[in-house]
Order: C-alpha cells, then structure tokens, then sequence
C-alpha cells in the first residue's frame, strides 16, 4: 500500500500539541530522575523556537511499553530550549539482538522539516556501554559526539544543531 | 515504496524555511531495534489528560457553535501491510473557517472564532476508524512567495504501534485550485499527493446537517514482535 506522505508540523501547534505534563516522563519524585535539556539550532546558529521534541526510551530496567510512559513531548521555547524529565533507560536489544548502551530516541518537528528528523541520546557517563554501542561505534568522530548528551547540574545536555558545523547526526528508520 | 518516492525531501528550496533547517548530510540509515520497533501506545501516552468522548468534535467545545461549513471527517489508519492500527491515537488541528489559528503568531486579518478552537483528538477504534466533526477550514495567505496561500488542510498526527510509524501529515481537500502554487503540498513526489487529499464521501454525509470527507492513512510496517 502507498504509504501516506509526511508534511510539517507547520508553525501553528504549541496551542494543539503540547499539554501540561508532557515533557513529564516520570514523576518530580522517580528514583533517579533528571532532566534532559538542550536547545534546537538551525544552520546559521539560530535557536528555532517552534520546534516539538518527543522522546520515547526503555523503563531502568529495560522494558519498553507497558505501565511505563516512556513518552516525552515538549515544545521549543523562544530561545530554542526544551527539556524532559526522565530516568535513564535499561539496556535494550539492537538489530539482531545485540546489546546497546542507554539511549533514548527522540523525533524533532518543525516549520521547515517536511519531514521528522530522528536521532538518538546516548549518555556521556556511559563510556564503556557507549564503546561498544553497535550504532554509535559505527560512527566517525566527530559526528558520533554530537549523540552523546553531557552531565549538567541538574541531569543532561543534549543540543541539536539541524544543519552545518557539528551537525547532529539524523537517522532513516 | 521507499521513503523518497512518498516522502518529500527535507531540502525543499522552494519551501524557503527549509534552506536553513534541512539537514545538510545524508540520513545515516538505522536498523530498528527494540527502541524504534515499540512506541507509545494508546492512551497511555497522554499521561493524566485522557482523551474525553467529546474531543473529536471540535464543533461541541464551546458555549456556541462556530461559524462555517460543518464536515464530518473519517477514515481508516492501516500499516503498510494493510492491517488496521487500532487504539492508537489521531491528533488534529486546523484554522477556522476565516483561515485563522488562534495562535499567537499568526496573524492573519481574518476574524478569530470564538467558539472554534480547531484541536481535536480521538483513539481508533477496534477496526481502525477514526471520526471527527469539524467545520471545513480556509485557506491562508504565508510570506514564502509572492501572494503565497496555503490550500485548506486540517493537520494530522499519528502513533501507530511504533516509533518507526510516527507520522505527522496534513489532509487536503478535493479539487482545492491552490494545489499548484503550494510548495508543501507539492514537496511529495507526483505520483504520492493524492495520498493527501481527502474525497468527498457522500455516503457519510448527514443529511441536513453535514457534508463529509474520507481520509485513510497507511503508516509505514508495523515491526514483528520479538520480545523475548
């Protein structure tokens, strides 16, 4: 069957899409929650304030689905931030069942994207896990650092640069 | 089909907001796993804020009615296989009759409604329909090219069963003369648009109260079960 093709989020979402506790993942009070912050930057550096992240990721102890949200939504704001409140996955199986670091996949939408654009969050505190990662290994530096979020205050820092110098790397799944 | 030959490309120049914001180096290609083969399902994906009986009717959402031409707009949403995807949830969102949003940063001249918010959800039922009361949204003038003006389109967005099968599109409707000024719309390759535009569907018509459009959607494959 044809697939139905994409189109973009367009401008006009932020009084549709997002809701109160959407870039609540977990609970303010979860065993090891943070918060996973960063900012949404076009091609020429500019934050892009009418971007909708979303973010989808294994419960701590791996499991995806069931009682667990695992969903995370929220909106850029005028200077590009957005932020989810989150715990930090399990290990979860890649293609053909091999092991993979923490991660969580998060899908990015804006005026401008005809299409989503999907990357990865992988965790900077894991460097062992993240060695060994069957996709980020596969990658060169230093497009492989711009999926790894880094340690802040308050949990994790992940920017997302759309276009040009350190472009975040973007996957077709 | 592949993804090229359905859907657009993120560089679209014509689409002038996608000169800065499309990606410059290709799509690295990932195999699923088990992350991208699940998603958020059902209801449960919208936390505390369940989805109410009343939400596909944007009609009902307020003291009055709005103004406009009231639709009923329905559909199935099916994989690539052709399998229905139920309990799955259907975002909507769309201009008033006048071609107005009410969001802060449009601004149109066209008279906001008061009584037409223009979201609506709902979850697809057993066989994977979906329905929703509306009133037919306008066109709208954009700053991309000379006299610019959006088709009229109501914006959809779906789940599926999977990450993979996220899709945010937008419906259009038949015979509308703006299609071939519009670059989003023409963005999709030629032989998928049709996929976008809704038919008119007179055997869903209400008589004396609705006119109705039928929208299908085919999400990408829903990934195998393999949880072991």
């Amino acid at each position: 069957m044809m697939l139905t093709p994409a189109q973009t989020i367009g401008p006009f979402f932020s009084h549709a899409l997002p809701w109160p506790d959407g870039p609540h993942v977990v609970a303010a009070d979860a065993p090891g929650a943070f918060w996973l912050r960063g900012r949404v930057l076009d091609g020429a550096g500019e934050p892009v304030p009418d971007a909708l992240i979303e973010s989808w990721q294994a419960d701590p102890d791996g499991r995806l689905g069931g009682p667990f949200r695992g969903f995370g939504r929220c909106p850029t704001d005028p200077h590009g931030w957005w932020a989810i409140r989150t715990v930090k996955p399990g290990p979860v199986p890649g293609a053909g069942g091999r092991p993979q670091a923490p991660h969580l996949a998060l899908s990015v939408f804006a005026r401008g994207l005809l299409h989503r654009v999907v990357t990865r969050v992988y965790f900077a505190d894991e460097p062992t896990a993240n060695a060994a990662d069957p996709v980020l290994s596969g990658l060169p530096e230093p497009a492989r650092g711009t999926l790894v979020a880094g340690q802040t205050e308050d949990g994790y820092r992940f920017d997302i640069r759309l276009q040009g110098e350190h472009e975040t790397v973007f996957f077709a799944v | 089909m592949t993804y090229s030959r359905v859907h657009p490309p993120l560089r679209w120049p014509a689409y002038r907001s996608t000169l800065r914001r499309a990606p410059s180096s290709p799509l690295v290609t990932l195999p699923p796993g088990l992350t991208e083969q699940t998603g958020p399902a059902g209801a449960a994906l919208l936390g505390d804020h369940q989805v109410d009986p009343l939400d596909h009717d944007l009609t009902r959402q307020h003291p009055s009615e709005p103004l406009g031409e009231r639709i009923i707009v329905h559909g199935q949403v099916r994989d690539a296989g052709g399998r229905p995807v139920p309990d799955s949830l259907v975002e909507i969102w769309q201009t008033n009759a006048a071609g107005r949003y009410p969001h802060h940063a449009d601004q149109h001249p066209a008279p906001l409604d008061p009584n037409f918010t223009g979201v609506g959800r709902c979850l697809t039922d057993p066989a994977g329909n979906y329905r929703f009361v509306s009133v037919k949204p306008g066109a709208y003038p954009w700053r991309n090219h000379d006299n610019a003006w959006r088709p009229a389109h109501i914006h959809f967005s779906l789940f599926g069963r999977a990450f993979t099968q996220r899709l945010i599109t937008q419906m259009y409707f038949p015979g509308d003369p703006l299609f071939d000024q519009d670059p989003i719309f023409n963005s999709v390759p030629a032989a998928a648009r049709p996929a976008l535009v809704s038919r008119f569907d007179l055997s869903q018509t209400v008589p004396e109260w609705a006119l109705a459009y039928r929208f299908d959607i085919v999400l990408g494959d829903t990934p195998v079960e393999e949880e072991g």
